[in-house]
């Protein structure tokens, strides 16, 4: 009986308090369309403020890719030195195309069999439509572009396969969007350091993301902070204090365990500042995107680290096994704590990670890095020609 | 927001309703949108193929081909077959006949086996076991110290003798573990590994060597349920690696439909024995195969949100939210405020909305109410002076002005949530009145358009209520497996044919396919109500098949002063609805397709045709 009163009680507070959303829609839309108009200025800013240090790199490894055969050229950049000081970035595309490339080569391979199988009848179609499902594009998704593709080689009056997988290639490159911005805001403004928060739901990977790059940054020639802010999930500081350690980075950290994480943020980040560092890397608990109070507590830990500086990144880490939840993680993340982009972590496993495209495409948010294993230089940035072209065959 | 099976079924049946019967090409239609379905739930495609294929093979059979309703037999087909599968052989753990007993965890990286570990121990702990926590993780930084601190909450001693981060060899671990087991007299030994991936061969043989230094009694792989299309691949490469004996599926909190449970219960064989839902090492349950069906097929699912509610609220706080509720008259906006609050802890209101039966249906709707609206509610209720909310009647222009700037609404929003409070508060008083199984109608919102639409939900929600609390009586056969049938085609009964409405899901109401079982269909004594008496008279027949376990007392059902069309009837702004009604057919549709009770279907059949009605 009370259970009932309490299910009824739910309906009449949503009733009664949200109704106001059925009355207002178009104000409520208003805001956000100006939201999301902010957020592309604040893109454009940084994008026109000094290039951070990743520009360079992220420039130059898409050249080196499409030019030559991978393994080969830049083999020389990628074996690790020692581990005080992490190799520069540079150099890390050659790694993660051989690893997607052996995570998706069913995928890959797959396609390339059926599309030279040289007859395009709708059998051939719905295989190509079922392998982007099973890459976990999701069905409406995948079924769309191959509906695209169907009728872009109808217009193009081709049967021509190489012309087929190009079309392919293209569209896909288009739902990755190949011309997003995808630098990493890093630089400090002036004296106060760059502060990059890492979210994400529980066991994806957001303490060893930010241990990477922090080696990452420190292997770039900057000083790098980190702020412990999981003070929920035990150990997780240690975990990150380990990290910090092999790359001679700073932590920030609670002296005990349930500490509030904010404070521990905004430790953090006037640490930083006083200290000088260039960046801040404040790690959050893992935390289910339905969790209203730690939503909440996300929030406010975004809240009280603008009191103090600005927040250049917030970086959505998600598993590359997540299936089609991971849209809705991701939108309830940028909704709470407007996140500018997406660290893709566990792309080394067989996992495809094709929800990262609808999530793109939702949200505007771009896959910035892509985490490719557990060593300790396995982060690289997000590459979309590599990624299609690892996709294609 | 994507359609939900009832959704795509409602939608594929209504064409055809006319007809009756269902053709091998409906069969056809109906299997690619169950496919649709089951693909956006995560469920990986080789086994979606073989799933529709069975489903297929069944509903060419001939009971679905000559139900009174298909639609609803294709439901129970697929709900049967997806518990069939989720269940398996249900079994417990099999404890070594000499102890120690040993478990041992496998999984992807951040599964959650470390947790798990610690939840299972407190489980066999709480059990009268003694459980023994083994670190056997020593590649991620720190784990062999987070299942240390995981085991001391747990009250579970931990074996550690390695460090961990790196340094140590598992496999020893894992050897002397057995040793130090026998040596303390623990009969149960849980060894919590590395997360490795499908791929990594070296990891591989490293989890099949522990597994050849310990021979545990149990492997169970640990999953999570957000998984993605991935499931199949990763769960048989475990099975090939290491091999499993049961699955464990974590993070059932979140709200990914879990489809992946399907995939592994399928492609692998094994049950499904646990499910872990929360962060608390309490939360750790048995699985339970006919939820996660509901879950997967997102018919809503009552009983989730009544645990949800019960492990938020304890025993007092939710008595006295429902002695206020009750109370009808003394409900005031205090009340309110401190409800809101405890429904927001609950969790996002879209999620609680949806777990509602029959909520599939008004998704487009329920998706305009979030959370903010509640803290905008909120704070307009928190702006005004204790005086005003216990006697909301004093507001005057000058009042609402104030509280309106004092929450950062307009003098408009302010003013809406007045009447709509007022509103419920008679709604309250008149339903208590009216006593549990009837729910009367409510006068509609003064000259709000929207008012009507909210008002109807608010209506609707109330009238499921009485059939709702029939619970215990409804649950004869008294087996939980029952539930999840009657709850699946219940819910799409709400939606679609049936009479069940808002009762049946869940809740163990009357069961598909027992026609006749009594009462008017909903909308049945409403029939003459104007424009939709068309409508109205149509459902009657199908609403007795379905059953109509809500039922409301035709007497109850009072209209609305200001709802021509009457507030039970289809749809509460009756004058709105008719003119749209272009024909026969799709009048009747939407009435049986909004078999809910009255108010939401006013809103839900409104906005139904406006989509539908052309």
């Amino acid at each position: 009986m009370e259970t009932l009163l309490i299910i009824l009680g739910i309906v009449l507070v949503a009733v009664i308090a949200g109704g106001g959303a059925l009355l207002a829609p178009r104000a409520r839309r208003r805001g956000k369309a100006a939201r999301t108009g902010q957020v592309h200025g604040q893109g454009g800013t940084a994008t026109a403020a000094p290039p951070s240090t990743r520009t360079p790199e992220t420039a130059a490894a898409p050249t080196a890719e499409v030019s030559a055969p991978p393994p080969v050229t830049e083999a020389p950049a990628a074996p690790t030195p020692a581990v005080e000081k992490p190799p520069p970035s540079a150099g890390r595309m050659v790694r993660l195309r051989s690893r997607l490339a052996r995570s998706q080569s069913a995928f890959g391979s797959a396609l390339l069999s059926l599309l030279s199988s040289g007859k395009l009848d709708d059998e051939t179609w719905d295989e190509i439509e079922e392998i982007l499902i099973t890459a976990d594009m999701g069905a409406a998704p995948a079924a769309h572009l191959v509906e695209r593709l169907r009728t872009e080689v109808k217009v193009a009056g081709t049967s021509d396969l190489t012309e087929v997988r190009a079309l392919l290639r293209a569209d896909l490159l288009e739902q990755v969007g190949a011309d997003f911005d995808r630098t990493l805001h890093t630089a400090p403004h002036g004296d106060r350091p760059a502060v990059l928060l890492v979210v994400g739901v529980n066991g994806t990977g957001k303490t060893t993301t930010c241990g990477k790059l922090a080696r990452v940054l420190i292997g770039d020639g900057h000083s790098v902070l980190l702020g412990a802010a999981d003070t929920f999930r035990a150990a997780a500081a240690d975990q990150l204090e380990t990290w910090a350690n092999r790359v001679g980075a700073t932590v920030v950290r609670a002296d005990r365990e349930g500490a509030d994480p904010a404070s521990v943020a905004f430790e953090a980040v006037s640490a930083g500042t006083v200290r000088g560092v260039d960046s801040v890397i404040v790690d959050t608990a893992g935390r289910l995107h339905t969790k209203t109070g730690l939503m909440d507590e996300l929030g406010k830990i975004k809240r009280v680290i603008e009191k103090h500086a600005t927040v250049d990144e917030v970086l959505l880490v998600l598993d590359a096994t997540t299936g089609q939840n991971g849209l809705r993680q991701a939108r309830v993340f940028a909704e709470v704590v407007d996140i500018t982009g997406i660290v893709l972590t566990k792309l080394d496993g067989t996992a495809k990670g094709g929800i990262v495209i609808a999530v793109q495409r939702e949200l505007g948010v771009p896959v910035k890095l892509v985490g490719l294993g557990e060593g300790p230089d396995d982060l690289a940035p997000f590459e979309p020609e590599a990624f299609v072209d690892a996709l294609v065959g | 927001m994507f359609e939900t099976l009832s959704d795509r079924l409602t939608q594929v049946f209504s064409s055809l309703r006319g007809r009756g019967r269902l053709s091998p090409a409906d069969v056809e239609a109906t299997c690619r949108e169950i496919r649709i379905a089951l693909l956006e739930a995560d469920v990986a495609l080789p086994v979606v193929r073989q799933f529709i294929a069975r489903v297929r093979e069944r509903a060419l059979g001939a009971d679905v081909m000559q139900a009174l309703n298909p639609a609803q037999q294709v439901i129970k087909i697929v709900n049967e077959e997806l518990i069939e599968i989720l269940g398996g052989e249900a079994r417990r753990l099999r404890f070594a006949k000499v102890p120690p007993t040993v478990i041992m965890l496998a999984g992807l990286q951040g599964s959650g086996k470390t947790t798990l570990a610690a939840k299972l121990a407190l489980w066999l702990r709480g059990q009268g076991n003694t459980p023994m926590l083994v670190a056997a993780d020593l590649q991620r930084p720190n784990a062999v110290q987070q299942l240390q601190v995981l085991g001391e909450r747990a009250g579970v001693p931990v074996f550690a003798p390695q460090p961990g981060s790196g340094v140590g060899d598992p496999i020893q671990v894992a050897r002397d573990s057995l040793d130090e087991a026998r040596h303390k007299l623990h009969n149960v030994v849980i060894i919590d590994t590395a997360g490795r991936l499908g791929v990594d061969a070296e990891m591989m043989n490293q989890a099949a060597a522990i597994r050849d230094v310990v021979d545990p009694d149990e492997i169970l792989f640990v999953v999570d349920s957000m998984i993605g299309q991935d499931a199949v691949t990763t769960a048989q490469a475990f099975l090939d690696g290491v091999g499993f004996d049961g699955v464990v599926l974590t993070k059932l909190d979140g709200d990914a439909r879990g489809g992946a449970a399907l995939s592994v219960a399928q492609v692998t064989g094994r049950p499904i024995m646990f499910a872990s839902a929360g962060e608390k090492l309490e939360d750790f349950d048995l699985f339970h195969p006919d939820r996660m069906a509901s879950r997967i097929l997102d018919l809503g699912d009552i009983l989730t949100l009544i645990e949800q509610a019960e492990r938020t609220f304890d025993q007092q706080q939710a008595t006295e939210m429902a002695g206020k509720l009750a109370s009808g008259e003394g409900f005031t906006l205090e009340d309110f405020v401190e409800q809101l609050a405890m429904v927001r802890k609950l969790g996002p209101i879209g999620n609680l909305l949806g777990m509602l039966p029959g909520a599939a249906q008004n998704r487009e709707m329920l998706s305009q109410v979030s959370d903010k609206d509640l803290d905008r509610a909120a704070a307009i209720v928190n702006s005004m002076t204790v005086q005003e909310r216990r006697n909301p009647k004093i507001l005057n222009g000058s009042r609402r002005l104030r509280i309106a700037n004092g929450a950062g609404v307009t003098v408009g929003e302010v003013n809406s949530l007045v009447i709509r409070f007022l509103e419920g508060q008679k709604m309250m008083r008149q339903m208590m009145g009216g006593g549990i199984p009837g729910m009367p109608g409510m006068p509609g919102m003064p000259g709000m358009r929207r008012g009507q639409k909210a008002k109807g939900k608010k209506k609707g929600k109330g009238g499921g209520r009485p059939g709702g609390a029939k619970r215990p009586g409804g649950v004869p056969a008294g087996k939980p497996g029952a539930l999840g049938p009657g709850g699946g085609a219940g819910a799409f009964d709400g939606l679609g044919l049936g009479g069940q409405g808002l009762s049946g899901p869940g809740l163990g109401m009357p069961g598909l396919g027992r026609p006749g079982l009594g009462a008017p269909g909903l909308g049945g004594p409403d029939g003459p109500a104007g424009p939709d008496g068309r409508g109205g008279s149509g459902l009657a027949g199908l609403g007795g098949s379905g059953g109509s376990g809500l039922g409301l007392p035709p007497g109850l059902q009072r209209s609305g002063p200001d709802s021509a069309g009457g507030t039970a009837g289809f749809g509460g702004p009756g004058s709105d609805v008719g003119p749209r009604q272009r024909d026969d057919d799709d009048g009747g549709d939407d009435g049986d397709g909004r078999q809910l009770p009255p108010g939401l279907r006013g809103s839900s059949g409104r906005r139904g045709r406006g989509k539908k009605g052309r």
